[in-house]
């Protein structure tokens, strides 16, 4: 994240940050609601987090409880790390999407619902006996029910749209009106309607109208009922230009930007697979990068066809997620058996098998690992936020080629989705690398294609040059000339040679996040479980508890200096969206105590949640610490109702928008 | 490419690597042969990439003095059409056998060959598993014991040319490891731009011996083999016979011809381009036909790579690969002014791109 480190109190009179979830129907644009919700709050100043939740079928039956689409935004005048835990105020288009998310919102919180849709024939698909807005169930919160349907049909009326077309401008009329609750100008979005509906002025206008009438609205109705504007300053940042960046764009960008400070072109082989896929689409339109993109015939085809292309001098990129890894995983050892440079993203989500496509998980590290025949060691780099996912594609980068080994970079469904604000890097800051092939022979008058550098690493040799003809191949190589050589002893040192070379890696040195060098207790975290721990270490600290935030992006190799920095530590606990595996792994390599705090639930940890696990290292109750595992939480994004799996994400269901208007 | 100077000889083709093959074995004439052509072609070792699978056809490339990538099995297709993505000027010779090109590797097969991308891909076909021992193979024919099928195999053989030309090659071609036309064929798949296809029947000689000899030794030869050629009739047996299609019920049949009347015969005039014929030729039985053999069809389209530069030429036209715009696309703002931390909040601009 981009924005400084706030230690701001937590019960102020005005709030430091707001969480807002729009749900409705998946036909009902909420994640693009959501996105330009998002983006007029970076414009804003404000620092923000998203959780863009969408069921899994591509048209999933209308009003139905499994096809609630949900955006939720937490942004506020401090650092936002989560996409908060409770919404403040919940827009519910339908009966359905009142049902699935209600009980998640605050006490005395804001619903604001569409009485249009409250039909008989809604509420039974969302399995309602009576009417919540007229039954009194909702006496909890504030509520603000009226037809915006109809008040939408009513704006777009003098552009003779169908009534079908006129409901789909209810995401503006409903947009317009969080715009002028948290007084967010309506021009960026008009400008962005005009682009959109370029060549389509009667539907620009008709989207603008309805967003305007959203607004107009809100001015009317603070008089009378519970609405009321909402002002949050910005956050105070680091000086520079801004933007909102997902996981998967970042991953673009980031890998564009290796490539060329390595000065190599860039080869991207990849399969259609949710939620990786974005990668792949955001790549294809880049071409003028030197990219050059294959939609493979499966995901072994797309790794074989990125490691060929890294064979004849491209740096070659594969991305998938989870099961499509696990058809990766000969072509990656013949990879590291080849000494070949090689990025391979996961974007993990929740297993095994086809597991929960759309929900995201970190179940996928002992396969980044481990998870490969023989003794296959393989660099891993996780990343802990959409912004962050730049950086660690560099790197990765740059160690494939350095050290000329496949390289595999974790990210998960969430990072892969979430937006965050972007403080947008110089590249002219980043160190070039620029790629030394060989060229001629390396060992006077003889070729050495095995012989390594200090590093380790052997020499990158392009076919067609003259001169440096050789073979490779999967079968161990001789040290030094790359001869085929089953012998024992020979197979001992390369084993020891590549396992050198790998565990020799220079990254570094582990910071520690938030707290001391030691203490009672750290907590350790690795890939998108940042955010919450980061709050939560917080809020600990400011309770006096003498707690500690240790962020690993390193998984293998290690930092050199962790082992000894959590040894500094009277206790360890490690959470993770899995049954507790790198864990296992500061085990092994540590001897610590290590403790697990596991969520399996295909949601991310909410603050309150790690908050409550590090107490119990600091209340009386002896005995209680460590080895948790946390429940489901209903409340929680992703919708629980929305269990259906193979999925799209939400830039495949905005072009859906798109191609429906 | 046969008026091309030969800037190589056979010699400096050959590795220094011991060949691991059984003696015997139809891979050796095969290995000569590619060696022979190779310097006729005026190739450059240096530019040359042999990729291969796994099997004892993939152990290939360690015996050619060229680049070579031994990879893993079936995935040859997918090493190969990356390395000529990412370099077109290579010339890649794919090697592959019937199990690792039609069992494992089928569906990267499929797809180089509906592709198109420009190389040769010779599949060894030996109709066994030799390198695990003897198990039958997808294109081993019914009946055949092996250790896996002790009571014979009960599957319906795959016959690679119609997979091919069913998967959309535009180029099939047919030789057997010691014919002496198997040269010729390789320079006419060398020729074609686009994805060659040349099965190439070998004889293993441990685990199905001689299982071709009904057409391929010497003896008899002429009655057994039909040698096509573009633009020549479709004889055989010193031209006394021929392949004719019967035109009420569009099969081919084999025509006596006599006194060399083929014309009288209505005997086809062999046509590289025809698409219909080919599919017939790589289905015609051996047996009540002789084994069709050389240049089934041939008939070039478009290749994978140059549509793949062509396409991104186009997406290039007029841009300029600008990182620092292109990292600050979309819409953007600036925070301007030092940030005092006990003070609070810096003075901030805000700009709409």
């Amino acid at each position: 994240m981009a924005t400084q480190q706030v230690d701001a109190p937590q019960d102020a009179e005005t709030p430091e940050a707001v969480v807002v979830r729009f749900a409705g129907d998946s036909g009902d644009g909420m994640q693009l609601t959501g996105g330009q919700f998002t983006l007029s709050t970076a414009l804003a100043g404000n620092d923000l987090a998203t959780f863009p939740d969408f069921p899994a079928e591509i048209r999933a039956p209308q009003g139905t409880l499994f096809g609630v689409s949900a955006f939720q935004i937490n942004f506020g005048s401090r650092q936002i790390d989560t996409a908060g835990d409770a919404p403040d105020v919940l827009v519910a288009m339908n009966p359905a999407a009142l049902k699935t998310n209600i009980a998640a919102v605050k006490p005395g919180g804001l619903v604001i619902a569409d009485t249009g849709e409250f039909t008989k024939r809604n509420l039974e698909k969302a399995k309602y006996t009576s009417n919540p807005i007229e039954d009194g169930s909702l006496a909890k919160w504030d509520v603000l029910a009226f037809d915006i349907s109809a008040q939408t049909v009513e704006a777009v009326k003098p552009f003779g749209l169908g009534n079908k077309d006129a409901l789909r401008c209810k995401n503006m009329w409903t947009l317009g009106l969080a715009l002028w609750m948290f007084g967010r100008p309506r021009k960026p979005i008009h400008d962005w309607l005009r682009a959109k509906f370029k060549g389509k002025a009667e539907l620009a206008e008709a989207n603008i109208a309805a967003l305007d009438a959203g607004h107009a609205y809100g001015e009317t109705a603070e008089l009378s009922g519970p609405l009321h504007q909402c002002h949050l300053d910005p956050v105070p940042a680091a000086p520079g230009l801004y933007r909102t960046i997902t996981g998967a764009e970042a991953v673009a960008l980031g890998l564009i930007a290796g490539a060329r400070l390595l000065r190599l072109p860039l080869f991207f082989g990849g399969y259609p697979i949710t939620p990786a896929s974005a990668i792949l689409h955001h790549l294809a339109r880049l071409k003028e990068f030197s990219v050059t993109t294959f939609q493979a015939e499966d995901e072994i085809a797309a790794i074989c066809a990125a490691i060929g292309a890294s064979y004849a001098g491209s740096l070659g990129v594969t991305s998938s997620s989870g099961p499509g890894i696990a058809l990766k995983g000969e072509a990656m050892g013949l990879a590291i058996m080849t000494e070949l440079p090689l990025v391979i993203v996961n974007s993990q989500r929740g297993g095994p098998s086809t597991g929960l496509p759309t929900k995201t998980e970190q179940s996928d590290l002992y396969q980044a690992v481990y998870g490969r025949n023989g003794d296959a060691p393989m660099p891993v780099i996780a990343a802990r936020s959409p912004a962050d996912v730049f950086e660690c594609a560099i790197e990765a980068c740059r160690i494939a080629v350095q050290y000329m080994t496949p390289v595999m970079l974790l990210t998960d469904g969430y990072i892969a989705n979430a937006a965050e604000p972007w403080l947008v890097p110089d590249p002219e800051a980043f160190e070039r690398m620029p790629v030394e092939f060989l060229t001629e022979k390396n060992a006077g008058d003889q070729l050495l294609p095995y012989k390594r550098d200090e590093r380790g690493a052997r020499p990158w040799i392009k076919p067609g040059t003259p001169g440096l003809m050789h073979r490779i191949g999967g079968i161990e190589k001789a040290v030094d000339t790359g001869h085929l050589d089953y012998s024992p002893g020979n197979h001992q040192a390369m084993t020891d040679a590549r396992r050198d070379k790998i565990a020799g890696i220079r990254v570094r040195d582990q910071q520690v996040e938030v707290g001391n060098r030691s203490g009672k207790l750290a907590v350790v975290g690795w890939g998108s479980t940042y955010g919450p721990i980061h709050q939560a270490v917080l809020r600990a600290r400011r309770k006096g508890m003498d707690v500690s935030h240790i962020h690993v992006r390193h998984v293998w190799p290690l930092p050199a200096n962790l082992g000894d920095l959590l040894h500094g530590f009277d206790k360890v606990l490690v959470p993770e969206m899995n049954t507790g595996q790198f864990k296992t792994v500061l085990r092994d390599q540590f001897l610590v105590d290590a403790q697990p705090l596991t969520k399996v639930s295909g949601q991310p940890f909410q603050i309150a949640e790690l908050e409550a696990a590090i107490a119990t290292y600091f209340d009386e109750v002896p005995g209680n610490a460590g080895g948790e595992e946390i429940e489901p939480n209903l409340q929680q994004l992703p919708n629980p109702e929305a269990g259906h799996d193979d999925g799209t994400t939400p830039r495949d269901l905005r072009m859906m928008h798109e191609r429906d208007n | 490419m046969n008026d091309m100077t030969p800037i190589t000889t056979v010699k400096d083709w050959e590795t220094d690597q011991e060949v691991r093959w059984c003696p015997g074995c139809g891979d050796y004439a095969i290995l000569k042969a590619v060696q022979r052509t190779l310097p006729q072609l005026g190739s450059d070792p240096a530019n040359t990439v042999f990729v291969s699978g796994i099997g004892c056809s993939s152990r290939f490339p360690y015996y050619i003095e060229s680049y070579g990538f031994h990879t893993i099995h079936g995935r040859a297709p997918a090493f190969a059409t990356g390395i000529k993505l990412a370099n077109p000027d290579l010339d890649i010779w794919l090697v592959t056998g019937d199990g690792d090109g039609l069992s494992i590797g089928g569906n990267h097969l499929m797809h180089v060959l509906r592709r198109n991308v420009n190389m040769q891909i010779m599949l060894f076909n030996n109709e066994i598993y030799g390198l695990t021992k003897g198990q039958y193979s997808p294109t081993s024919r019914e009946g055949t014991k092996s250790p896996s099928t002790p009571l014979g195999s009960i599957d319906h053989p795959a016959r690679p040319c119609a997979f091919a030309l069913g998967a959309g090659a535009r180029f099939v071609a047919r030789g057997f490891d010691v014919s002496k036309n198997l040269p010729d064929v390789l320079k006419a798949a060398h020729a074609h731009r686009g994805a060659a296809f040349v099965e190439i029947f070998q004889n293993c000689v441990v685990y199905n011996k001689d299982v071709f000899d009904d057409f391929a030794q010497p003896k008899g030869a002429e009655d057994r083999q039909l040698w096509l050629e573009d633009g020549a009739p479709m004889l055989f047996a010193g031209g006394t016979r021929g392949i004719t299609l019967n035109h009420e019920t569009l099969r081919l049949e084999v025509v006596e011809v006599t006194d060399g009347d083929w014309q009288t015969a209505k005997v086809i005039v062999h046509d590289v381009t025809n698409r219909a014929i080919a599919h017939m030729l790589v289905e015609m039985p051996f047996g009540p036909f002789p084994m069709a053999l050389g240049v089934l069809y041939d008939d070039p389209v478009p290749t994978f790579d140059d549509m793949a530069i062509a396409d991104r030429e186009h997406a290039v036209a007029g841009k300029e690969p600008n990182l620092a715009r292109l990292l600050a696309s979309g819409q953007t703002w600036t925070v301007s002014g030092t940030v005092d931390e006990s003070a609070g909040h810096p003075a901030r601009g805000m700009v709409s791109k």
